[in-house]
């Protein structure tokens, strides 16, 4: 759901026709037919936008049928744990949870706590205020260990299972075709099949891409997911899980090395100006004392000593106070209206091109304009270096060329083939690239322009007695490089990553951290990755000379593990579940786990091991607690903490939808975030203006905003064109043609595209009327060897709360045959 | 040369021997297409890469000669990818040898109305000076309640889900020195 894997992970895929070739279902639900419906035995047409209301349905079908896998969800989950006394559901406040301020837009989550216990988010609190103020992902203080009141027999009215069940409840079969316009037995068929492929002897797992991430309500549509597969008993086990399919080489890697603002490396969380003035401060608000984020002064010590070195000491805190502070939302949308604004000045874009690429591109265009400088590096000269001569709003006159004080640096980037260093694929896998020739040039690495600039500006400053310097100046910097342009040592920086104890020597495992100074390590999940001084990262043991697991194959975070949460796999008495799906067990002659894959539990902690009532860190947890990142060890049904809009996911309405939302009072996600302002209109709700739902995506042939597929000749061959889909149906509603043009338009702008009329996007009964679904890829801009309108202009700036992460999956919009209007001077 | 022989390597003929009618196997090949070969045989070197395209991780096998990329292959080698790569990642080659990439360095100043062109060294001179600048102008040692909070609002960094972890660590690294906090990429879309 929420992806065509077929197209934008076509070499992926060919585990899933493997999987089909060997007795598999394959189910495709998705609001368009594509080549990944096309080989699946079920496709599922849906409304986009209402995957919730779906999967809710799922959730519904399970427990009300009885269907959950009992011993998995009794001991793995926090199912039978009782909430507190005055939590409210949406059930009882028609669409909210208790804890609502209407005035703030935010959730105060004190009713949703484990009763009498405080609980953390299993990675600390997090800043997740939007445009509308601040507020806590957890907050107070935190209490590890299990739950005080727990039900095992699951019938306590407050338990978490019975709240499920009455949460879920109204997700009938009827209600699924009522929102998203899926026929209840169609519906009923892949509830059907996933019961049915789940349990001791079968596993089935769920692949989602950004068709679920993009939503206002992006973060709720995987919890479900979660909340399905772990009834299902379909976590931490062979053929099981969750699986994001990510877009870019390396995406999961630059979240895990964060280029993000809001965490540190290994999801540390960035420290908050108000609460974490102290290191202590800092780890006693958000470290958990059990399970292993209770080492969470370790991995950030450890860090801080990778970054000051010798700096940082006991008596100083480490340089904790050189870490600048969050204060609230500081993500790239802020920023892009803080350009506009006037606060912002200055932008630094590495291999991103938001003038195509980010939802309402024209405000992103109009913030560059408004830059005093910008720095673009990119292998191809992107639209967002080129804004200032070739964007739309140049040719509308908009924007004049001469009126653009923006100075422009575009430097040449190194191809993958140009340099050594990792990307991280979307599984955790971390591989190394060799390089094989040398960049053409001025074109140079990233890492070449990171640690130069560092250089050079350490230069400058050198002679600085101010304190603000003083960071930049204690800063570890010093890196070999190497050849004609001085290449700064890609394994080096790697070996920083895995980090050292005190007398140089490599580490091994993150649980070799200290908090006491004596251990260095960059990025604490990826300790290992050079243990014993080799670099695991570029192991290539070929697929054939080694097991289906593949473990010498590149190095995975953490510890190697290719499985998460692998100790799921087997029955709480350490034996597996079943002989058809045998991962990792417990060896009562050996004590210990094994299996074909590292076992993510400790090795020699017994199956029947139990706590103390006091006990801390990785002691906490006990031998049947599989979920060992969690404060209490188990999977979250419900989440107490670190989910900012609500603990149990609801089905809200897309912020621009054309329908009322049949399940709540509440039409969309109350704490998304939004931003009234002139230059962010949103459509009116009214139906006639804009009657459709677009949605986008991509095709095979082209890679996100284009950069490196518009270019390539091959590529724009077998692409040759922007286009939008629609059907047989709405092309007689409006007289579109199909080979012929349609002018697409919301709030925000008018796009035009090539109209390919297709029974692929079909219409969808909902709530009585009518939904027509338009289809929109997103890969083109002005720029290239084929160029169109970019499809990301049509929507606006709205976000999920819990990440800031657009909603461009589903909105709504106009359709009408013809080219767009041309403004400017010339009319 | 003897008659025998030219008549021999007359098609017609050839296709006859071989019972090859439609000409469309062996007989086909001329002496040119026999000397025909892959150019990945000529490569001086063969080198393990990962496409740089989705977060599949394809492994990729990188031929060279004379310093050039000559072909970009799968790898079969990878328990991934098994040698496949899709098109994106087969015309991987054209990404990195294509005559549109960018080799020198392009400014435009304020106001400009054309590219200029810029020495490397000079352009890292600037873009340093850009930095210290709007960094010392809009420094907070404290917020509006008087908390420490030791940043600077004043520049902002997108991107990362290209670069390598590398990369990633040392910006992330150097940013949190200067006190750069808006720092972000392609996983917050």
């Amino acid at each position: 759901m929420g992806s065509n894997m077929a197209e934008c992970h076509p070499v992926g895929f060919q585990w899933v026709m493997e999987a089909k070739e060997r007795g598999a279902t394959i189910i495709h639900v998705d609001p368009r037919f594509t080549r990944t419906s096309a080989v699946a035995d079920v496709f599922v047409p849906l409304r986009a936008g209402s995957d919730i209301a779906f999967l809710g349905g799922i959730v519904n079908y399970i427990i009300s049928n009885g269907r959950e896998f009992r011993d998995y969800v009794g001991h793995y989950t926090n199912a039978g744990a009782i909430i507190e006394d005055d939590f409210r559901d949406t059930e009882d406040l028609d669409g909210l949870f208790s804890g609502w301020d209407p005035e703030r837009r935010t959730y105060d989550n004190t009713s949703w706590q484990y009763k009498d216990m405080p609980t953390a988010a299993s990675a600390g609190s997090r800043e997740v205020s939007g445009a509308h103020g601040q507020a806590a992902g957890s907050h107070g203080a935190t209490h590890g260990g299990r739950p005080p009141h727990v039900d095992p027999t699951l019938e306590h009215p407050q338990c978490v299972f019975q709240i499920l069940k009455r949460h879920y409840a109204r997700y009938t079969p009827e209600m699924v075709e009522d929102a998203c316009g899926v026929p209840r037995e169609l519906f009923l068929r892949v509830a059907e099949a996933l019961c049915e492929n789940s349990g001791p002897d079968r596993t089935s797992a769920f692949c989602y891409a950004v068709g679920w991430t993009q939503h206002t309500v992006g973060v709720q549509y995987i919890r479900t997911a979660s909340i399905i597969q772990l009834l299902l008993g379909n976590i931490g086990r062979p053929g099981g899980g969750i699986l994001a399919l990510r877009g870019h080489a390396s995406i999961q890697g630059s979240t895990d090395v964060p280029t993000l603002y809001d965490i540190l490396p290994g999801y540390i969380p960035q420290p908050h100006a108000e609460r974490h003035q102290t290191l202590e401060q800092f780890v006693r608000e958000d470290a958990s004392p059990t399970g292993f984020w209770g080492y969470m002064k370790a991995y950030t010590v450890s860090l801080l000593k990778a970054w000051w070195g010798d700096a940082a000491t006991e008596e100083n805190g480490f340089c904790f106070d050189y870490l600048p502070r969050i204060t609230g939302d500081h993500s790239t949308y802020q920023s892009v209206l803080g350009m506009i604004d006037g606060w912002v000045h200055g932008f630094l874009l590495l291999g991103e091109n938001p003038a195509v690429g980010s939802a309402h591109s024209k405000l992103h265009r109009r913030a560059l304009a408004s830059l005093d400088w910008l720095v673009v590096r990119d292998l191809y000269e992107v639209e967002s270096a080129s804004f200032w001569y070739d964007a739309p709003e140049i040719e509308s006159g908009e924007l004049r060329t001469a009126d653009i004080g923006t100075e422009v640096f575009l430097l040449p980037a190194a191809a993958h083939t140009e340099k050594f260093g990792t990307f991280t694929n979307t599984q955790r896998l971390l591989q190394w690239r060799h390089q094989a020739v040398e960049p053409p040039g001025d074109c140079r690495s990233d890492l070449w322009f990171a640690y130069h600039l560092g250089r050079i500006i350490r230069e400058k400053l050198h002679a600085s007695t101010l304190e603000r310097d003083r960071p930049l100046l204690d800063l570890t910097w010093k890196y070999p490089v190497a050849g004609e342009t001085a290449e700064p040592s890609a394994d080096a920086v790697l070996r920083e990553i895995n980090g050292w104890e005190d007398n140089g020597h490599p580490l091994s495992s993150s649980t070799q951290l200290k908090d006491d100074g004596s251990t260095a390590c960059g990025v604490w999940i990826y300790c290992g990755c050079y243990a014993d001084g080799v670099n695991q990262v570029a192991r290539r043991k070929p697929a054939r000379d080694q097991s289906w697991v593949a473990p010498e194959w590149g190095w995975a975070w953490p510890a190697n593990r290719r499985l998460l949460y692998n100790r799921a796999s087997a029955a709480p008495s350490g034996e597996p579940w079943s002989a058809r799906k045998l991962y990792v067990w417990w060896d009562e002659a050996r004590r210990e786990w094994t299996g074909p894959d590292v076992p993510d539990f400790e090795v020699h902690k017994p199956r029947d091991y139990e706590p103390d009532p006091d006990a801390r860190g990785a002691d906490a947890i006990a031998g049947d607690d599989p979920f060992i990142m969690q404060a209490d060890g188990v999977g979250w049904l419900f989440a107490p903490a670190g989910i900012v809009d609500g603990p149990l996911p609801a089905h809200y309405e897309p912020h621009e939808s054309p329908v009322q939302n049949p399940l709540y009072g509440q039409q969309a996600n109350p704490a998304r975030d939004v931003f009234v302002r002139k230059d962010n209109p949103y459509n009116d709700r009214d139906r006639d203006t804009y009657p459709y739902v677009v949605t986008t995506y991509r095709v095979t042939e082209h890679h996100t905003a284009g950069a490196m597929s518009r270019t390539l000749a091959h590529l724009v061959e077998l692409q040759p064109a922007m286009f939008c889909e629609v059907s047989p149906e709405l092309a007689r509603e409006r007289g579109l043609q199909h080979g012929g043009w349609a002018t697409i338009s919301t709030a925000r702008t008018a796009i035009e595209a090539r109209v390919l009329v297709t029974e692929r996007v079909s219409p969808l009964r909902v709530q009585g009327h009518t939904v027509h679904q338009v289809g929109l890829p997103y890969h083109w801009g002005t720029r290239g060897l084929t160029t169109g309108d970019a499809a990301n202009d049509l929507f606006p700036l709205v976000l999920d709360p819990n990440v800031h992460i657009q909603e461009v999956k589903a909105a709504t919009c106009d359709i009408r045959p013809g080219r767009r209007p041309r403004g400017g001077r010339d009319g | 040369m003897r008659i025998g022989d030219l008549l021999g390597r007359w098609p017609v003929l050839r296709q006859l021997r071989a019972r090859d009618v439609r000409g469309h196997g062996a007989t086909a090949a001329s002496p040119q297409t026999r000397h025909l070969h892959p150019r990945t045989e000529d490569a001086d070197r063969v080198v393990q890469s990962i496409c740089p395209y989705c977060a599949v991780g394809c492994g990729q096998l990188v031929y060279v000669k004379d310093g050039r990329v000559t072909d970009i292959e799968g790898d079969p080698d990878s328990p991934i990818s098994r040698g496949r790569l899709c098109p994106k990642g087969a015309a991987s080659r054209s990404l990195v040898s294509s005559p549109g990439r960018l080799t020198t360095v392009k400014y435009r100043r304020p106001y400009g109305t054309q590219w200029e062109s810029l020495p490397l060294d000079r352009a890292m001179e600037m873009i340093a000076d850009r930095i210290i600048e709007t960094r010392a102008r809009t420094w907070q040692d404290v917020n509006e309640a008087g908390v420490p909070v030791r940043r600077t609002l004043g520049f902002a960094h997108l991107g990362g889900a290209t670069l390598d972890i590398e990369e990633n660590y040392l910006l992330k690294k150097l940013y949190t020195a200067l006190g750069a906090l808006q720092i972000e990429n392609q996983a917050r879309i």
